[in-house]
């Protein structure tokens, strides 16, 4: 993919000499991105296995650390992160009919409802830090639901919370530099109906981003309410 | 030449497939946060998770693409869930021995 900010004539359309044809060349570029996306679910499914684990041994402590979750910020950015995704399928869209104004406003479109969604995710761990209650020395937790269940077992529950969210957190920043990077290159007139591979592959990347939250979500935040 | 498979016309009913979508995606948001407030006794993670893989499947078909393109890239995109669903079967293989179910 990086080779591809090389070329100069954008109209003929981007064609590495190691290739016979552009259909070739996507369906290397896709099944490339795809190869990395199988890595990065494996990558994200051993926490997935980790949890899973430890919520069938501490269901209680499961049960008590989701609740003290805010499910309302948590439900407003599973609608903004699924509206960004729409507006990746438009942006996708609007290059392949060669529309490159659009191709613009969509992916800033997307860069704000991505930003949005860090911005709620920082406040949400402001506000987990400035309750103490995060894994470490001095791990707080007040206003029990249930008085019984084992602080240690929550504090578990919260690691793997900071850590899935965070590295979430960490793709969604890195996607909004790619983002970034693209609605520039878009600006100059780099992608258009012929060449736009770039665009797609980041649309794989950030909708995978998307599913991923689609399954923390509900294992985090709505474990029973 | 185009160089996607889907580019070749259908843009219209392609916009009104992903519009449909996008609409059940968010029903289903709704749907999600509504069965967490009911309980389902032991079904209630099998609904939640249920209806998370119905939207992953939604996504991963028609926003990814995957309806258009070929089986090799079909099987490429499988292949990370099903080595994920073989971790999960023999991790739990041992942990569901191991541990009376509370």
């Amino acid at each position: 993919m990086s080779a591809t900010v090389e070329h100069a004539d954008s109209s003929a359309g981007f064609l590495a000499h190691h290739f016979d044809d552009r259909a070739q060349q996507r369906q290397a570029a896709v099944i490339g991105m795809w190869a990395f996306l199988a890595t990065e679910v494996l990558f994200f499914g051993g926490l997935f296995a980790g949890y899973s684990v430890y919520r069938f041994l501490y269901p209680e402590a499961w049960v008590e650390g989701s609740k003290h979750l805010d499910h309302v910020l948590g439900t407003i950015n599973t609608a903004v992160l699924l509206t960004s995704s729409f507006t990746v399928v438009l942006a996708v869209r609007a290059v392949k009919r060669g529309e490159k104004d659009h191709l613009v406003r969509y992916l800033l479109t997307t860069i704000a409802l991505a930003s949005l969604f860090v911005v709620v995710k920082t406040y949400e761990y402001w506000v987990k830090f400035s309750h103490g209650t995060v894994p470490g020395a001095g791990f707080e937790l007040h206003d029990l639901y249930d008085p019984s269940v084992s602080l240690n077992q929550v504090e578990l529950f919260y690691g793997f919370y900071f850590v899935m969210t965070g590295l979430h957190a960490f793709h969604m920043v890195v996607g909004i530099v790619i983002f970034a990077v693209y609605t520039r290159l878009a600006q100059l007139g780099r992608y258009d109906e012929n060449y736009h591979t770039p665009i797609e592959m980041i649309g794989l990347y950030w909708h995978l981003v998307d599913l991923i939250w689609v399954f923390l979500f509900p294992l985090l935040y709505l474990i029973d309410r | 030449m185009n160089e996607s498979p889907d580019a070749h016309g259908h843009d219209d009913d392609d916009l009104r497939t992903m519009q449909i979508v996008f609409a059940a995606l968010m029903g289903l948001l709704v749907l999600t946060v509504a069965v967490a407030y009911v309980d389902f006794g032991v079904f209630t993670l099998p609904v939640a998770m249920g209806i998370a893989v119905v939207k992953a499947l939604m996504i991963m078909v028609y926003f990814m693409h995957l309806s258009h393109e070929s089986m090799l890239v079909r099987i490429f995109a499988v292949s990370g869930f099903v080595s994920l669903g073989c971790l999960f079967a023999i991790t739990f293989a041992d942990y569901i021995a191991r541990y009376p179910a509370s």
